[in-house]
């Protein structure tokens, strides 16, 4: 194997194991992130909108598992997930919060 | 990444399926068995001849039969089997001056007597296997799961991203053409039951819904607990008041099943022989597609209605439904078979992607005759995941017939059976050349299917000319399924051995004649 396909080898390598990262572990955050959001917002009382917005996680994460292998940019990828699961996450404490629990 | 939306969907979907395909497809297989849980159970139970018995006079049956054996508890209850087959599963808390080990559950038959039958599991264990597999814990088993049935949601939703045409797949099945052949099966099994396969994936996430996302019930209650009071109230039994009768429970049943217009499906009464006494009546769960019972309470002493539950919400009416989907527990005979066929298209979807994955890869191999570790890996594991589970469960079912009727742990005993069956061909595959390997396991496969009704006939007098003559329809069905599996795994070792002496002998011509043309 020559050095030149050594290094590209490495490359995809890393490049796999970065979207495999976003989309289980990272993903896994960002969706649990979205889905308290969602059971906060949606209408109907808490049982509901629990149980509504747990429903539709499943949807969220195996769209946001086939974003991560479908995007370009690996950096913008990493940068988009956990920029949404931070802005999810502080607006889901904030909501929780002054809001409360049942 | 590189390459495009198309290739890179192409990619997820190639390794997302093989990494979990293995598991997915012993959940497929025995998901699609539990669709017959209750017909593998009377087959594997032939000692019980139930009588069928309308609900009203079964839950009636069922408190004779539990004021007599269980007079001290503090609460009881009775579930009926259903409406394929006769009988009621009943369990009670018994009362601080019970000794510890005593009973705390009967079966009893359509005609109220206890059953007693061999030690089995029956088919609620291959139900059970599909999500909370066995010999590891449940709660990471069910995990497990998850991810698989995650994996397959991905990989069928990027399966759908990479096709090209899925109108012409519909209509393409083109045999004895190698790796194009693999791929129309594997296209014709998926894309035409995709309707089913996307359903039972998603729904089968959302039975288990709060055990992989507890977030969303933790964004509203402090605790799961509460959610669950809430959603799904379970009454503890109140404080004694002082003796009184318990009111008959049969008109009550048949007051509670008039108003919904469908069958109860279980009682629970609290406090029985009490002035606090309270019977719980619940529609069953076969009644409709929605698997959320209806309940109304009563009081147990003069039977007058107290409290009336109909789940309702959109979001809970729509993960009942879910659920009933996936489950199918409502199904008529005919739905039920399509279920199960829809279930089998499943398994060969899995089987076919899998064998897939092997049959492209070989043709690009540098030396077919010697493939590197991770291909010869992947052969090996799906010999033993495609033949060795179903040989696991026809050797469950001999085990059941053979295996003596009073020894101790002997519904573990079965399942062991089943699972040291799978084993011996996942050996069996590893030590074999796999070719060999193929052949010799769907022909075990083939003869362990063929012996089940012939054992049968030879450990009971439920035979299949017995059954037969008898018109005993699940026990005649349950032998002539097995015959046809057998079948089924026989002519495809056939086909394995008469692809081999085709290559065989094409090999020899080649090194007679060097070719001018190459066959493909």
């Amino acid at each position: 194997m020559s050095r030149g396909t050594r290094i590209l080898r490495g490359a995809r390598a890393r490049e796999i194991t970065a979207r495999a990262l976003a989309a289980v572990p990272l993903n896994y955050a960002v969706t649990s992130a979205l889905t308290v959001l969602i059971a906060r917002l949606l209408p109907g009382g808490g049982a509901q909108a629990s149980i509504g917005a747990t429903m539709l996680s499943f949807a969220i994460f195996a769209g946001l598992a086939m974003t991560a292998f479908a995007v370009r940019s690996v950096a913008r990828l990493w940068i988009a997930f956990v920029g949404i699961a931070l802005f999810a996450g502080v607006v889901d404490w904030m909501l929780i919060h002054w809001g409360g629990r049942l | 990444m590189k390459g495009g939306f198309r290739q890179s969907m192409a990619w997820l979907h190639t390794w997302t399926g093989l990494l979990l395909g293995w598991l997915l497809f012993a959940i497929f297989v025995t998901g699609t068995s539990a669709y017959f849980q209750e017909e593998i159970t009377r087959w594997m139970t032939p000692e019980v001849r139930s009588v069928p018995a309308d609900p009203a006079s079964g839950f009636a049956g069922a408190v004779r039969w539990l004021e007599r054996e269980a007079p001290g508890a503090s609460e009881w209850s009775a579930y009926s089997a259903g409406k394929r087959t006769a009988g009621l599963q009943l369990y009670w808390v018994n009362g601080p001056d019970a000794s510890a080990d005593a009973p705390t559950e009967a079966r009893l038959d359509g005609a109220g007597r206890k059953v007693e039958a061999r030690e089995t599991l029956g088919g609620w264990f291959l139900y059970r296997f599909h999500y909370d597999l066995h010999y590891i814990n449940w709660y990471w088993a069910r995990w497990l799961v998850g991810v698989a049935a995650m994996a397959m949601l991905v990989a069928i939703l990027s399966g759908i991203v990479t096709h090209k045409k899925i109108i012409a797949d519909f209509f393409l099945l083109r045999f004895g053409k190698g790796q194009r052949s693999w791929l129309d099966v594997h296209n014709v099994s998926s894309v035409l039951f995709l309707p089913f396969i996307l359903m039972i994936t998603y729904t089968g996430l959302v039975s288990l819904a709060t055990h992989y996302m507890p977030w969303g019930v933790a964004a509203n209650y402090s605790d799961q607990a509460k959610f669950v009071d809430a959603a799904f109230p379970w009454p503890a039994p109140g404080e004694r008041a002082g003796a009184a009768p318990l009111v008959p429970v049969a008109p009550l049943v048949e007051r509670a099943e008039h108003g919904w217009g469908v069958a109860a499906g279980s009682i629970r009464i609290l406090n029985p022989g009490d002035r606090s006494a309270r019977i719980i009546v619940s529609s069953a769960p076969d009644s409709s597609m929605f698997v959320r019972p209806r309940s109304i309470t009563f009081d147990g002493v003069t039977g007058r209605q107290i409290d009336a539950r109909d789940p309702s919400g959109a979001a809970t009416n729509t993960e009942s439904a879910m659920i009933g989907l996936h489950a199918g527990r409502y199904a008529n005979m005919l739905l039920r078979v399509l279920y199960f066929l829809s279930g089998l298209a499943g398994c060969v979807m899995v089987a076919s992607g899998l064998i897939l994955w092997t049959v492209k890869r070989r043709a690009r191999l540098p030396d077919p005759g010697r493939p590197h570790p991770g291909f010869r890996l992947v052969e090996k594991l799906n010999i033993a995941a495609i033949v060795g589970l179903p040989f696991g469960i026809a050797v469950y079912f001999l085990a059941n017939r053979l295996l003596s009727l009073g020894i101790e742990g002997r519904s573990e005993q079965e399942i062991d059976a089943m699972f040291i069956a799978w084993g011996a061909i996942a050996v069996w595959a590893i030590a074999r050349p796999a070719r060999r390997a193929w052949i010799e396991s769907l022909s075990a496969a083939a003869l362990a299917f063929v012996s089940v009704p012939i054992v049968n006939a030879l450990t009971t007098s439920r035979g299949l000319p017995a059954s037969l003559m008898a018109g005993d329809s699940i026990f005649a069905l349950f032998d002539i399924a097995m015959l046809v599996i057998a079948a089924g795994f026989c002519g495809a070792a056939f086909k394995v051995a008469q692809r081999d002496a085709g290559r065989a002998a094409n090999r020899r011509m080649r090194k007679a004649s060097p070719p001018a043309t190459e066959v493909a």
